[in-house]
């Protein structure tokens, strides 16, 4: 983390030395200045006017615009699509993380890039697909609706769409990291008379449990707010397959903009709450999650 | 010097560790069931359609401007990120001032914010009576329900693909090469562009490329401050969207379908660029 040799101007530094290594002050200041300039107008400023937004109209108003039903009911929702899609990701992730980081075979890069693949396809695409799947256009369309399954339009097109989507983040965050801890560890373990279960739960999970919960947050994080591949596949059924961010949309296209930042505000909070435990986590366990981050 | 026994072709080295089968059944089964049993059904789909259907539908006007709209302004959202992210990379690793950290946690926020979140909050902020567009109207500038609206939007949900790419590659320069330049009599101006600089080009290049791909592939963020106005501000994905809510299926899967491609070549030639870079300037790896 904190190189402090890079740190200029450190006080017993020859006036020589600096110079050659390191930029004016004049030149450190204006680019500092620029970056923070640049992170206000950008990063700060978005998120500033969601909650300016929210309780524009006062306190009152943001709880009323909260309590509507519907908003009640995408918010229920956006929480039950998430308590499913991240578990099954979750085990996915380990999984392949396992496969991958631990075993050497024959296309094993291949892999690799196939599980990255859903960060280079438009969310709409990504919902996309599965209409073309279950539509009632599709091969499987008329078979579903004869025995009375609904996939599309309902909470099932919402679940897939989302795995969809989120499928990459726990392997992703998992694979550098047990590549970097290596098998020593394990093979110590089982030499030592462990079962294949006993070193998973007491050798490799205490080692990965920081990278995993960062990749579990960030997964979450992504399948909460999902918007694109979710508003493909839920039709925009009010009160029934609306998730949280459909329902901003909704609101805000209604012109309600203090209801639709009032869900927002709840959106922000979550990616703030994220924000801080991964800055916290890499605060107490820099070594480990900065290995995580050298894709 | 002996001979070496001809090795059997093997699937996988040998291992003591447990598990094989089981995590790669997972990992397989559950990759050919969400990815490439969907993916596999809009190729399907578009190669149902036949070549003159697919072309026309491909090279309607329409959704020509469309793509051409979303991968200009992804490429000119990309670049802005190259310069602004490079900056960030610098100036977080490279100096220490108050606030560096929080600075750092918010290069992370674009991932987090769900990006109709986004969409909303710099729409709000851009449109004529919000609090920076009501400082660029009297100047003549739009910014929201214009192009420009989408390059700020992507650039936005871009950063942080820049900066996660660089910075570590930042922290790893050697300090030796800065001083070697120094004591050759380089200017500190020189030092930077034609010795530093040119060795981050593969993480550059990479991250580039990210962006560009994320941009090109955007929605939620933009549809709200873009105007939607087809021919001028409608990007491809809201015309798949579009396409799809008139049951027009074979329209959404061809632009669908030419999407995929265009982003899976340009990504295949940002690799090579990206192979070539590596070998001439590369840190490291």
């Amino acid at each position: 983390m904190a190189h402090d040799a890079l740190a200029p101007a450190s006080g017993n530094t020859s006036e020589m030395v600096r110079s050659a290594t390191s930029e004016s002050r004049l030149a450190r200041y204006g680019l500092i200045a620029l970056s923070l300039a640049f992170v206000g107008l950008f990063l700060v400023m978005p998120l500033a006017i969601v909650f300016t937004e929210a309780l524009r109209n006062g306190p009152g108003r943001f709880y009323e615009a909260l309590a509507d039903p519907e908003t009640w009911a995408a918010i229920r929702l956006t929480l039950l699509v998430a308590a499913i899609a991240v578990p099954l990701n979750l085990v996915f992730g380990i999984a392949a993380a396992w496969a991958i980081a631990k075993f050497e075979f024959k296309g094993k890069a291949f892999l690799t890039t196939l599980i990255d693949l859903p960060f280079s396809v438009s969310p709409v695409i990504s919902g996309l697909v599965f209409v073309l799947l279950f539509g009632s256009h599709s091969l499987l369309g008329p078979w579903l609706s004869s025995h009375g399954i609904k996939v599309l339009f309902a909470v099932p097109g919402i679940v897939l769409a989302t795995v969809f989507v989120t499928f990459p983040f726990v392997a992703r965050e998992l694979i550098p990291l047990m590549q970097e801890q290596g098998t020593s560890d394990e093979e110590a373990a089982l030499s030592l008379g462990a079962s294949g279960w006993q070193t998973f739960w007491y050798v490799t999970l205490p080692n990965i449990k920081w990278g995993l919960l960062y990749g579990v947050l960030l997964c979450n994080a992504r399948a909460m707010g999902e918007f694109g591949a979710v508003s493909v596949v839920s039709g925009h059924i009010r009160g029934m397959t609306n998730t949280m961010p459909l329902q901003v949309e909704i609101l805000y296209n209604e012109y309600n903009f203090v209801g639709a930042f009032a869900v927002a505000t709840l959106l922000a909070l979550l990616a703030l709450v994220t924000l801080v435990i991964k800055s916290l986590l890499e605060f107490k366990f820099s070594a480990q999650i900065a290995a995580a981050r050298k894709h | 010097m002996t001979a070496s026994l001809p090795q059997r072709w093997q699937f996988r080295q040998p291992s003591v560790i447990p598990g094989f089968g089981l995590a790669l059944g997972v990992t397989l089964s559950w990759l050919i069931l969400i990815i490439l049993i969907p993916l596999s059904g809009l190729a399907w789909r578009s190669s149902a359609l036949g070549w003159s259907t697919f072309w026309t539908l491909a090279t309607d006007q329409r959704t020509l401007n469309a793509l051409k709209i979303s991968f200009g302004t992804a490429f000119v959202a990309a670049l802005a990120n190259v310069v602004f992210g490079v900056l960030l990379a610098w100036v977080l690793v490279r100096y220490r001032f108050f606030g560096r950290r929080v600075i750092d946690a918010m290069v992370d926020l674009p991932f987090a914010l769900p990006t109709a979140v986004a969409g909303i909050a710099l729409t709000t902020l851009y449109a004529p009576n919000g609090w920076i567009g009501s400082l660029l109207t009297p100047l003549g500038i739009k910014v929201a329900f214009t192009p420009v609206g989408i390059v700020f939007a992507l650039i936005f949900v871009g950063l942080p693909f820049v900066v996660r790419t660089v910075q570590p590659i930042m922290e790893e320069i050697d300090r030796e090469v800065e001083e070697a330049a120094a004591t050759l009599g380089a200017s500190r101006f020189q030092t930077v562009s034609r010795v530093l600089l040119p060795g981050l080009a593969p993480a550059v290049l990479t991250g580039f490329a990210l962006a560009f791909a994320r941009g090109v592939g955007e929605y939620g963020s933009v549809i709200f401050i873009a105007g939607n106005l087809p021919y001028v501000s409608e990007i491809a994905p809201l015309l798949i969207v579009i396409r799809l809510e008139e049951f027009n299926y074979p329209a959404a899967t061809a632009i669908a379908a030419v999407m995929l491609i265009l982003s899976f070549v340009m990504l295949l030639v940002i690799n090579s660029i990206q192979a070539w870079s590596r070998r001439r300037y590369g840190y490291g790896t």
